[in-house]
């Protein structure tokens, strides 16, 4: 029993991690869109468009 | 014999090609038909920037793009001027700017996804990025390499509209507000798992047995984290709580905070003496569960704050300034832009069809037609000339016009109609909410009956008193109770939401529910609005298409409401693009056109107009006959001879109907309140079976109107959709504006109807008697339970964990109900 010494401060600090990640997660605007990222990910497949705004950004260079 | 071909839908906007039109666009390797020149411009366009892959992804059909007219390009540029800008872009450096768009004529997923390609393509943009939950766009651009106004015209080619809009402070406050919630959430969740898993060790270890050192560890841990959480996810309660007892008031938030803090001081003290129980994961857990059902109710707020400021954006308020030079003549030639705010009594302003009449004034030069609807509720324009007073905020439609103002600010007639809202609004019956009066004198009883519980076992039992305290105030829990309410019109908002009603306030569907009289503005809300051409006489053999082409060359360069359903007609039923010529075009202002197309002198307008140029006269038995004599008419003719008469009219919305027989079906009472002349009115009311018409009603006659009818006992449900309707919406009970109505209206409702499908306004009465039913029995429950709670709480036989599972069960129980409204009818 006496792991628990160690498990629970263990725990604790997970927990610490969590809440980070999830505070920096609402300030850098992750649950802004929540629908957004689901439909952009099947449609950014399209290499097409993708290269044509590659170029246009080394055109800047 | 021609073969019958099945009409197709149009590929881009899904609206029937007619027969005998032939225009396709070649998208994905297939040739494919479109309905009208302004889909085809569309189509192309998004081909040629090789996004055609746009009509794979799409789910549903896009909206028939509107027709691009030089005049709107001309107010685009005015979104350059400086002066304008200042008020939406934020100048990240000199040349690189950024704007927020609302973007409209979105309907799925891939239309995200174009407009973001379509921007991010653009040389010149920087970045682009659509949030889809709101159809916002934030777009960075290098302003020496493009334009505001090339920007916003690109959007217009692949078929939306974008406006500019200012996310002004309410809006970045509400974010802020719901980004705070949505950290104390998650704080209070992820923090309180960690307490539920200590206390769910040590009411195991109560059973079982368990050594003291661990016990007293667990206690230390458990205080360690639930202090952060007290301290900040459980503020709102304890600062809501202190503004209620400030202002005498006892809310929701005082038992909660009392419960709260007893629950923590009591636990904080049996920690620091090493003996007794803690209540540590009460306090977390009832924190966790209020916030996340607050958040819920918030969130459907919001969503109708962000509609309505996306009916907010209108045009830049600027307005064409001529100069004066020394002896007070102005020259025409001599502008400048400024913006309207600037404006000062005196001031000449030139107003080119299209543009909005930037304040009151009086015409010095020119004749047009000026739309008044927002005044008047009538579509039809009204023709002035010089010496005629002209309203701020209504349009021109015709020819140019140079106006002298003389009234701005506080003294124009849009400013009064704004004053009579106002103080139709203080005025307001409200209609006391069950639950706000029921749930206040609950926990004034609470709190009584908690304070008698304390007294009374400090002195039975003082060791125990904290927790049959503590569990009281939590078995009680408002929490089941404030949840009732909320939970029902948060799952009905979203019901609604899809229907596209949306509530701007929480009472709205309450006293939906409750309506006896369902009042209806004609224009814009039984009718579509804006009129189209209902039905062509012909006088000679010729076809149709033949009249229809030489009526809109003459018309092509009008603003006027039956020239632009003239030529919409004209593009529907032919399918040549060839341009036919007038010459010595000339236009009378509000009475018609004439103009020579191949040697023949042509003349278009009013029956007056024709029959003044016309050798042969308009046959009045003919329009009789015809049953249009009614209705607006415009008639085609030589010097000689009458070719065809054209009558247009407001078409009726479809939908119309069948809405007025079901609210009848429910026994309520319609009635029509019209600006419009009684002819139409009783016309209209006829068709969709009203009995009770007012016609030729101001909008003070309006509030009047149904004040008088809530003064015996009637609860109004008004529905309109201009500023004209926009006091009597302030006035009646409950309101409901039209989303396509104009921004005022719209901003004052207690709902807005998004989707112009009329009928849903009976869905929407629908679902708000079954949320009222559901709320009722959420209340029930709560209050039931708390019956049998209490006196078991108050006696001692409950602890506060078991406390803690009773509410929180109970509260679960709300919200599953409430949750059945999402199922009911679509």
């Amino acid at each position: 029993m006496e792991s628990l010494y160690l498990l629970v401060p263990l725990a604790l600090l997970i927990a610490a991690g969590i809440v980070w990640v999830f505070l920096w997660a609402v300030k850098s605007d992750q649950f802004d869109d929540l629908e957004g990222p689901a439909h952009r990910i099947i449609m950014d497949d399209d290499d097409k468009v993708k290269e044509k705004t590659d170029n246009e950004s080394s055109d800047n260079k | 014999m021609k073969q019958e071909q099945p009409i197709k839908p149009c590929f881009h906007c899904g609206l029937p090609v007619a027969k005998q039109l032939d225009i396709h666009v070649n998208i994905n390797g297939k040739s494919e038909a479109m309905c009208c020149y302004g889909c085809q411009a569309v189509a192309q366009s998004i081909v040629n920037s090789g996004m055609e892959d746009f009509y794979k992804f799409r789910t549903e059909p896009s909206l028939r793009p509107e027709e691009i007219v030089p005049e709107f390009l001309h107010q685009l540029k005015a979104y350059d001027n400086p002066q304008v800008q200042k008020h939406f872009v934020s100048d990240g450096s000199e040349q690189v700017r950024e704007v927020s768009l609302i973007l409209e004529g979105i309907v799925c997923a891939a239309c995200i996804w174009l407009n973001e390609q379509h921007l991010n393509a653009l040389p010149g943009v920087i970045s682009a990025n659509i949030n889809y939950s709101n159809n916002r766009a934030r777009v960075r651009w290098d302003n020496n390499r493009i334009t505001l106004s090339e920007i916003l015209e690109s959007i217009t080619r692949i078929g939306y509209l974008a406006h500019p809009y200012n996310p002004d402070r309410q809006q970045a406050l509400i974010e802020k507000e719901k980004k705070q919630q949505l950290r104390r959430i998650g704080i209070a969740g992820v923090l309180g798992m960690q307490i539920m898993i200590l206390a769910v060790a040590m009411y195991t270890g109560e059973w079982w047995g368990m050594e003291e050192g661990f016990k007293q560890m667990f206690r230390w841990v458990s205080l360690a984290v639930t202090t952060p959480l007290l301290l900040f996810a459980s503020t709102p309660f304890f600062s809501a709580a202190l503004r209620d007892l400030k202002n005498k008031r006892v809310g929701m938030d005082v038992p909660v905070a009392l419960g709260i803090g007893i629950a923590f001081t009591a636990s904080l003290m049996h920690t620091i003496q090493g003996s007794g129980e803690v209540y540590f994961d009460s306090v977390a857990m009832f924190t966790f569960f209020l916030l996340s059902a607050r958040y819920f109710e918030s969130g459907a707020r919001k969503r109708t704050a962000e509609a309505t400021e996306a009916l907010l954006s209108l045009q830049p308020a600027i307005a064409t300034k001529l100069i004066v030079d020394d002896n007070g003549v102005y020259d025409q030639q001599n502008q400048t832009c400024i913006s309207v705010a600037e404006l000062g009594i005196g001031d000449y302003v030139l107003v080119r069809p299209g543009e909005h009449i930037p304040a009151d004034g009086r015409i010095v030069e020119g004749t047009s037609g000026i739309n008044e609807s927002l005044i008047t509720g009538e579509s039809l324009p009204v023709t002035k000339t010089i010496g005629d007073e002209t309203v701020g905020g209504s349009t021109n439609t015709e020819n140019p016009l140079v106006i002298k103002i003389d009234k701005i600010g506080d003294d124009t007639v849009l400013a009064s109609i704004h004053r009579l809202l106002d103080e139709a609004q203080n005025r307001k019956p409200a209609i006391a909410k069950i639950a706000d009066r029921i749930a206040s004198k609950f926990v004034s009883i609470i709190l009584l009956l908690a304070s008698g519980v304390a007294i009374y076992w400090y002195q039975v039992d003082p060791e125990h008193w904290v927790a049959i305290t503590v569990a009281t105030l939590v078995v009680t829990c408002p929490c089941a109770l404030s949840l009732a309410t909320p939970a029902a019109l948060t799952a009905a908002s979203g019901q609604l939401a899809k229907l596209g009603l949306l509530p701007n306030s929480a009472t709205a569907l309450e006293t939906l529910s409750k309506a006896s009289d369902f009042v209806f503005d004609k224009t814009g809300t039984l009718t579509q609005g804006n009129i189209h051409m209902v039905k062509a006489v012909l006088l000679d053999d010729s076809p149709i298409e033949h009249h229809l082409q030489i009526a809109a060359a003459l018309e092509a360069s009008s603003e006027h409401p039956v020239a632009k359903s003239l030529i919409q007609a004209a593009n529907e039923t032919t399918n040549s693009g060839e341009q036919i010529k007038v010459s010595q075009l000339d236009n009378k202002a509000g009475s018609g056109v004439n103009g020579i197309i191949d040697g023949t002198h042509w003349h278009l307008g009013n029956i007056n107009y024709i029959n003044q140029l016309c050798e042969q006269g308009v046959p009045v038995s003919l329009l009789e006959k015809n049953q249009i004599n009614e209705m607006t008419l415009v008639a085609l003719a030589t010097d000689k001879k009458i070719f065809a008469i054209f009558a247009f009219d407001d078409e009726l919305r479809a939908e119309a109907p069948a809405l007025i027989q079901q609210l009848k079906q429910q026994n309520k009472i319609i009635t029509l309140m019209t600006g419009d002349h009684e002819a139409n009115a009783l016309r209209i009311a006829k068709i969709v079976g009203i009995e009770n018409v007012y016609a030729d009603m101001k909008p003070a006659d309006k509030l009047a109107q149904v004040q008088k009818m809530q003064q015996s006992g009637a609860i109004v449900a008004m529905t309109g959709d201009g500023i004209n309707d926009a006091p009597v919406l302030a006035g009646a009970d409950v309101s409901i504006a039209m989303g396509s109505g104009t921004q005022l209206a719209a901003a004052h409702a207690d709902l807005i109807l998004l989707s112009n499908h009329v009928e849903h306004l009976y869905t929407g009465y629908q679902i708000s008697r079954q949320t009222l039913k559901i709320i009722k029995q959420n209340l029930t429950w709560a209050f039931g339970y708390n019956l049998l709670a209490v006196p078991a709480a108050a006696t001692g036989h409950v602890d506060p964990w078991m406390a803690a599972i009773g509410m929180s069960a109970s509260s679960l129980f709300v919200v599953l109900n409430a949750l059945r409204l999402t199922k009911t009818t679509k």
